[in-house]
Order: structure tokens, then C-alpha cells, then sequence
């Protein structure tokens, strides 16, 4: 079931520990950034602005970029609560610590097909873990092995993955208004100021019009 | 060698326990506060309409900056789930058009 999105995500994280390498980072710091933080384009972004040695300034860009990137996780959170809300807390909030765009949209699918059993998000988000914590040891050592996954269409398995998952969702004139709405607003969002607010622009207009939009 | 590969910088160890505790409160946080405003049909209806719109507006930039090979292949992405309904069967297509436009064209 996780399987399409098995190859990125093991390229993504081995091409993070090269990143990593390059920067200067040990082989235990990377391990320790790669899988307490556990969220690719964010760990990234962060590598970015990273330098050593560590300043406060250094500190609060980096913690800045990470929470600007994973913004979108606060509407992917909110999405889950109509069905997490039965299961209780002490399960739930541990359980949030493994939550990620492909294993949201992996319980997502399962949730409109009428899955009801959260194991589906809690299992596939462990696997993502650990198949996101492995990978990078690769990548650090071996480096240039992977140093140009467009060549291979890598790049283009997550968007892919998010599209094929869009088809289903669709279901008539309420869902073309609303994303057409996310869309321009989201686009328009990124040309102004890039980065990724133009995820949680385009996601709130979206919501917003699809709460309204009567059928 | 040993040693130094599996060293931890005391300040960078700060910054990654930083990242983690804004990370989780990103993933957290938008789930906690939906369980403390009262679900109405309304707000039902636009948790609903939010995954779509998160796909959308995630994707769209991406496709943007990809330019017109990826917008192609991820048009085949979608047409390809419509005809075949099989999440796998789509990302594949996706992968081997935009491996077979990129070798052709640099």
C-alpha cells in the first residue's frame, strides 16, 4: 500500500544525507536531524541556512524555515480529526509525532473506501519512519551514486502520487470551484513570495469555499 | 575518525531538539485545536474540501516550476488514475514519460 511512494522517499532521504555530508555534518548528527525532525523539505530548507559554528541567529533561522515549511501539517492535522477524535489522546498525540503528507494521504484513500481502523495511519506513518531514518545512511556514505535523480523521473513521484490521489476526491461541482479557488490562490501566493505559503493560503481558500459552497 | 563521525556538537543537538519541538506542534497543533471548536455541519464540510485543496495548492507551484514536461506528465499521472484507478499504476506512467522526455531532450 505505501509501496509507490517507497522509491522517493528512500532516494529523498539518502540524496538528504549527502546534503548533510557535504555540509560538514558527523554521521550521528545527521541520523539525529533526520529522524527527530522526520520532515524532508523542511530538514532541507534548514541545511540551507545552516552554518558552523551554531549562533542564535543560526538557531532561530533554522527553527523559522522549519516551522514556515510544516505549516501545512497544521491543516493535515486538522483534516484527521473527525476520525482520530474517537481514538483517545494518550494514543492519538504520540501518534502525531509520525504524521506526514504520504501517510495522511495514504489514510486518506483508505477513509473514503470506508476504513475505519486507525492502524492504517499509524502503520504506514512508522513505516515511512523507518524507511526515512535507514536511507540516509546511504546517502551519506555513498554520496554521488544519486546525484541526479531528475534523470531517473525521482522527482516527479511525489507530485504524481499526489495527483493520482486527487482523481478519487473529486466529486462534482463543489470540488471543481473550491480547488480552482485554492489554485489561483496558491499560485499567485508562490509568485509573490515562493517558498511554500502558497500551500496554506491556497488550502484555507479552498476549505473556506468548499464549507460554503452549498450542493 | 571513529570518534569524530559519531560526535554530536552540543549546539546543533539544541537546534535539532528546536526543529522537532516546532515540527510537532505543526502536526499537533492543528488537530488540537479542531477538537476544542465544536464540529458543525459547516466546518465538517470544510474539513472535507481541505485535503483537495492542500493536493492543489501543493501541487500546482511544483508543476509551474517544472515546466511543460512535468505539467505533461503529471496530466498523464491523472489521466492515467482516472482509466486505471491504481495509485501505483499512474506514478509509474509519470516516472518512465518524464524519464524518456528528459533523455531525449538534454
Amino acid at each position: 500500500m505505501c509501496l509507490p511512494a517507497l522509491p522517493g522517499t528512500v532516494v529523498f532521504g539518502a540524496v538528504f544525507g549527502t546534503v548533510a555530508a557535504q555540509k560538514g555534518l558527523t554521521i550521528l548528527e545527521t541520523v539525529l536531524i533526520n529522524s527527530f525532525v522526520f520532515a524532508g523539505a523542511s530538514q532541507f530548507v534548514a541545511m540551507e541556512v545552516y552554518k558552523d559554528p551554531v549562533t542564535w541567529a543560526v538557531l532561530l533561522a533554522m527553527v523559522g524555515v522549519t516551522a514556515a515549511v510544516n505549516m501545512r501539517m497544521l491543516l493535515i492535522g486538522a483534516s484527521l480529526r473527525p476520525w482520530l477524535g474517537q481514538v483517545p489522546a494518550s494514543r492519538t498525540y504520540p501518534s502525531l509525532f509520525f504524521l506526514t503528507d504520504l501517510n495522511w494521504l495514504i489514510a486518506l484513500r483508505e477513509y473514503d473506501k470506508g476504513e475505519r481502523d486507525w492502524g492504517i495511519y499509524l502503520g504506514s506513518g512508522l513505516f515511512m519512519w523507518v524507511t526515512w531514518s535507514v536511507s540516509v545512511v546511504p546517502g551519506y556514505f555513498l554520496g554521488s551514486l544519486v546525484s541526479d535523480p531528475q534523470k531517473w523521473g525521482l522527482d516527479i513521484v511525489m507530485p504524481a502520487f499526489f495527483v493520482a490521489l486527487l482523481v478519487p476526491l473529486w466529486q462534482g461541482r463543489r470540488q471543481t470551484i473550491s480547488w480552482g479557488l485554492a489554485g489561483v490562490v496558491a499560485v499567485l501566493t508562490w509568485q509573490a513570495f515562493g517558498g511554500y505559503w502558497g500551500i496554506l493560503t491556497g488550502a484555507i481558500i479552498g476549505a473556506f469555499a468548499g464549507a460554503y459552497l452549498d450542493d | 575518525m571513529t570518534e569524530a563521525l559519531f560526535s554530536v556538537d552540543a549546539a546543533f543537538f539544541a537546534v535539532v531538539l528546536a526543529m522537532t519541538a516546532a515540527t510537532y506542534a505543526m502536526r499537533a497543533g492543528g488537530y488540537w485545536v479542531m477538537g476544542r471548536i465544536p464540529i458543525t455541519p459547516r466546518i465538517r464540510r470544510g474539513l472535507e474540501s481541505l485535503p483537495g485543496a492542500i493536493i492543489v495548492s501543493t501541487i500546482l507551484p511544483i508543476a509551474l516550476k517544472g515546466g511543460v514536461s512535468v505539467m505533461v506528465c503529471l496530466a498523464l499521472a491523472a489521466a492515467v488514475m482516472a482509466a486505471a484507478r491504481k495509485e501505483f499504476i499512474a506514478v509509474f506512467a509519470a516516472m518512465i514519460a518524464v524519464a524518456m522526455v528528459r533523455s531525449y531532450s538534454f
